[in-house]
Formats: C-alpha cells, sequence, structure tokens
C-alpha cells in the first residue's frame, strides 16, 4: 500500500484546550479512509493541520511526501477539500463557480464533465442560493475535485442532507474513488462510514481509539451478543435479576418496557434456558445485529444521534 | 497593485476579478450605492436645501460671484469616495469571511488575497465611474465648473481615494459578517460627509468645523479637490494627511485582517 498521506503523533492545542492528543494514522493510494468521531473529538483539527490550514503544535504530517505545515503551496494543487460550513457567494452560478475554481489550478478537471459526474448539468445557470442543500453539497465536492487532486477530503458531507440525497452523494462518493482519487472522510454517522469505508479511525478526545476496516472493528467484538427480551404480562418480577446472574450474562437492562440482554456467545440458550425451567414463554426476542454504530459507542462511550436513515 | 503573472497563487487572477465584477453588477444594492447614490445625494442636496442656488455675495474671491452648487463638483467626487469605500468595499469582503469563501480559497492554490485584490480593483473601477458620474450630472444640472488645477485635483483624488480604502479595508478586517461591515460604514459616512462638506461646501463650512475636517481623511480630499477646483495654491496639509492615513491604514488592515 503506497501511503498518500502520513500523521505521526500529531498534537494541537487551543489554549488549554487540547484538541489533538497524538493522532497517527496512514493512509494508501486510492482508499476510502473514514476519520469518525464524536462531536469536539479532534477530527476538524486534524484536517486542517492535514491541509496546512493550522499549524501543529508537535508530531509529523506528510500529505504527498510534503510536509503540509512548512509547504502548504506544495501541497494545494494535489489535494481537494470540502470543508464544513464553507459557502459561495449566493449569487455565484454553478458553471461559473466550478470556470472559477478551475482557473486556480494548473491541470483542473472540464467542468462539464464534473457537472455531468455530479448530476448538476440541469443546475449549471442556477445561482448558488437556489440550490437544495443536497445539490449545495454536490458543488461543493465537485469544487473539491475541481482540480484534479490526488486526495480529496470531504467533511461531514452528507449533514442535512434527506435520506435520497445521502444515498445518492454515497454513491457519488463510490464513482469518485473508481476514477483513483484517495477519499479521506470525516463524519460521524456511522452507517455511512460502514457503508463507504474501506478503513477508518475513530478519534475520541484527541485521540485514536480504534483503527481498521469497519468489517475488523465488528468482529474484533464478536465474542460479545445482544438481544432484545419482551417478557408476558404477569411474569415473575424476579425474571430479569434471575437472568442477570447466568454466567453467560452480563448485563440485562430494561428498555422501553422491554430487555436488552447482553453476554458471551451462549448468551441466548442460556437465557431461554433459564427461563424455560421458570416456565416462563418470553412474548418476543430479537437478536440485535453488530454494527460500527456498537463499536463506536463502545470505544467512546459516547451514543451516535443518528435521526438520518439508518 | 500587484503583477498578473500566471504563476500559481495568482493564476485565474483575472477570472477571479471577472466574476467578482460580475456579482457585483449582480447586486442592485451595492450598484446603486456605489454608482448611483453619489449623484442622488449632491442632486438632492443642490435642489433641496435652501439658498444652494443663490449668489454668494458675503464671501471673498474666488468665491464671490459663485452659487453653492457651483461647490458641488468636488464634494460630488468625495461622496463617491465614501460611498464605495465605506458601503460597498467592506461588506463583500466581511461577508466573504462569515460565509467561509476566503476559508474555501486557502484551501486552493489561488491565495485569499486574490478576493481582496480583486474587490479593490472592481471597486476603485466604481469610484471612478460613479465620480464622473455625479460631476456629468452636476455639470448638466448646475453647470458646476471644471476644475482650475486639474492635475492637482486628479492628485487629491487618487490620494483620497487610497486613504478612504484604506478605511473600508480596516473595517473588513474585523468585522464579523456583511451586515457588521455595513453598520460601521454608516456609522461613519455620515460624519465623514458633514466634514467633505455636503451640507457646508468648501468656503461655506464654519472654521472651526474645517479645522478639525482637514484631519479627516474625507475631510482633507474634499479641502485639496476644493483648492484645485476653485482657489490657487498647494493644499500641503490636507495631501499630507492623506498620505498619513493611506501610511497607517494598509499596513494595520494587512496585519490585524482575518482570513477566517
Amino acid at each position: 500500500m503506497e501511503p498518500v498521506i502520513e500523521i505521526r503523533d500529531l498534537r494541537k492545542s487551543y489554549g488549554a484546550k487540547v484538541a489533538v492528543a497524538g493522532i497517527s494514522l496512514t493512509i494508501g493510494r486510492g482508499e476510502i479512509f473514514g476519520i469518525l468521531g464524536p462531536n469536539g473529538a479532534g477530527k476538524t483539527t486534524t484536517v486542517e493541520c492535514l491541509a496546512g490550514l493550522r499549524q501543529a503544535d508537535g508530531g509529523t504530517v506528510r500529505v504527498l511526501g510534503v510536509d503540509p505545515q512548512r509547504d502548504p503551496s506544495a501541497v494545494r494543487e494535489r489535494l481537494g477539500i470540502q470543508l464544513q460550513e464553507s459557502r459561495l457567494p449566493p449569487k455565484l452560478r454553478v458553471l461559473e463557480a466550478l470556470r472559477l475554481y478551475a482557473s486556480f489550478y494548473a491541470d483542473p478537471a472540464d467542468p462539464e464533465e464534473l457537472l455531468e459526474l455530479l448530476g448538476l448539468e440541469e443546475k449549471r445557470d442556477t445561482a448558488f442560493a437556489d440550490l437544495s442543500g443536497g445539490q449545495q453539497q454536490r458543488l461543493s465536492i465537485a469544487l473539491a475535485l475541481v482540480g484534479n487532486p490526488e486526495v480529496a477530503i470531504l467533511d461531514e458531507l452528507t449533514t442535512g442532507l434527506d435520506p435520497q440525497a445521502r444515498r445518492d452523494t454515497w454513491a457519488l462518493i463510490e464513482r469518485v474513488r473508481a476514477t483513483g482519487v484517495t477519499i479521506v472522510l470525516v463524519t460521524h454517522f456511522m452507517d455511512e462510514a460502514e457503508r463507504l469505508c474501506d478503513r477508518l479511525v475513530i478519534i475520541d478526545d484527541g485521540r485514536v481509539v480504534a483503527e481498521g476496516s469497519p468489517a475488523e472493528l465488528i468482529r474484533a467484538q464478536e465474542h460479545e451478543r445482544a438481544f432484545r427480551l419482551r417478557l408476558p404480562d404477569g411474569s415473575p418480577d424476579s425474571i430479569p435479576a434471575v437472568l442477570a446472574t447466568l454466567p453467560d450474562v452480563t448485563s440485562v437492562e430494561p428498555d422501553d418496557g422491554e430487555y436488552v440482554v447482553t453476554g458471551g456467545h451462549r448468551v441466548l440458550p442460556a437465557a431461554v434456558l433459564a427461563l424455560a425451567e421458570r416456565d416462563v414463554v418470553p412474548e418476543e426476542i430479537r437478536t440485535l445485529s453488530r454494527s460500527l454504530e456498537d463499536v463506536f459507542v463502545r470505544v467512546t462511550g459516547t451514543p451516535t444521534h443518528e435521526e438520518a436513515s439508518a | 497593485m500587484t503583477t498578473l503573472t500566471a504563476r500559481s497563487g495568482t493564476r485565474g487572477m483575472s477570472t477571479l476579478t471577472l466574476a467578482e465584477a460580475r456579482l457585483f453588477s449582480r447586486d442592485f444594492s451595492s450598484l446603486f450605492f456605489a454608482l448611483l447614490f453619489p449623484t442622488v445625494l449632491v442632486l438632492g442636496i443642490g435642489f433641496i436645501i435652501p439658498g444652494m442656488r443663490d449668489t454668494i455675495a458675503d464671501l471673498p474671491e474666488p468665491w464671490l460671484g459663485l452659487r453653492p452648487v457651483d461647490l458641488m463638483a468636488p464634494i460630488a467626487i468625495a461622496t463617491a469616495m465614501a460611498s464605495v469605500a465605506l458601503m460597498t468595499l467592506p461588506v463583500y469582503l466581511a461577508d466573504y469571511r462569515h460565509n467561509g469563501v476566503l476559508r474555501r480559497l486557502s484551501t486552493t492554490p489561488m491565495r485569499p488575497q486574490g478576493v481582496l485584490v480583486a474587490h479593490v480593483v472592481i471597486n476603485l473601477v466604481a469610484v471612478v465611474a460613479a465620480s464622473l458620474l455625479a460631476l456629468l450630472a452636476a455639470a448638466l444640472v448646475f453647470g458646476t465648473p471644471v476644475p482650475d488645477q486639474p492635475l492637482l485635483a486628479l492628485g487629491a483624488f487618487v490620494l483620497g481615494t487610497a486613504a478612504m480604502f484604506g478605511i473600508g479595508l480596516l473595517i473588513a478586517a474585523r468585522s464579523p459578517k456583511g451586515s457588521a461591515a455595513s453598520g460601521i460604514g454608516m456609522l461613519i459616512y455620515f460624519p465623514m460627509l458633514l466634514f467633505a462638506g455636503m451640507w457646508t461646501p468648501g468656503p461655506m463650512m464654519p472654521e472651526s468645523l474645517a479645522n478639525i475636517a482637514t484631519w479627516t481623511p474625507l475631510g482633507a480630499a474634499s479641502q485639496a479637490l476644493m483648492t484645485a477646483w476653485f482657489e490657487g495654491g498647494f493644499p500641503a496639509q490636507q495631501l499630507l494627511v492623506m498620505a498619513g492615513y493611506v501610511l497607517v491604514c494598509y499596513p494595520l488592515a494587512a496585519r490585524i485582517f482575518r482570513w477566517s
């Protein structure tokens, strides 16, 4: 794997607040690499150091073999960035914006081809302010790609989009990767990362707390199983406590009239057996599939607030 | 100004300037304030204030026999300088900071300073156009005369514009968004016009006020223009005051300018 981005022990503080406390990661050419973490974990600061927008306090950063802290201009031609909450002049039209940003680069992409790739052909003469949120986001991605970059960093790219627009954007990212661009995806959406990323890191409090492919990370907690249990009316109150004492069970949490039972890989048969011995027939049992979400909650201790599509 | 060579950092500078000029032309309020407001204000004052078109009888030469409206030509130019420097230039730049346009540009090979240069160029064109328009209107409507010392008038115009743009860039340097910049611009716009002699042109301004006005950028510009138009002599103090503002404002604005 040829590395295009290497970060070693990156550190950055704002006054007394430590934003990044020693992050290391390596991103290979052609990957879709995810940087995940709760709000305020240090994701954006890491990206800003990568782009040479911020001076790190310590550590080394190499982007395409160049130190962006020392020589940011050498990186700008080859790195495209879509920043969070960066807008365009409201009256700037789509094709004008693409042509304008294309003019800054030595070897830009064809704005017409980008319009097609991003499905914005019909909006070419529409002003930025008149675009929908999804269209603005797509234009923003197009601007990150207009310089024909080798690496594109996309920060929170589907925040605020409706479920259909999110799925369209995901398909777009995969098309872009197919053209050979390495993509760094900064997100706090687990489903997005699980769907798109080849590898990812989870950052919490300025540190890397988990690293690997989504499948690896999920498999790493395979020993843990969970299911939801609904007991029939009138079953003895002692049942949850009884289940909790079983050696295969680690926890029994009441949740919305049901119980979430977690434990080792034998947790389900052990619980069902214990219930049968007490002549309790569960109303409903649903096993819970493990997802990146569970990994995230476990390593960061932060529940993700995911209101978009699941 | 910067040289527009095609290398990284300035590549696309002409495309950027043209794109910004197009955006400027799509914005009705900036077009109105930059280009037409000086004319409207000068014509309005000339018509509404009583006595503006009566012959001056109580002042010595060179003013004797002129009408107050004749004195409006330099005021028209000063108004154009103030309108562009305070109303349009800082508002765009502050909005661009607020919306992250400057931050986005700083991720590309184009430097965000490019937008600043583009807007200074566009607003220079606007101030020249607005001045010519206001002069033309004043000449046609009131029959205001041409300057006695045209080269001095040009010099005072260049220096005055530079000083006023310096003030505009200072406002732009720290305003968190466009509405804040236009608020500050508005706040100093009318006092500036007062010092320029909008309501008491040239010799009609009370001496105590005129003495203060000399030390303000627009007052100095207006007085220097007034000298170039009607009086002989060389307004050294006024030109030095304007040069002083230039020397202070630009380095200071460059130092404190926030790019994000």
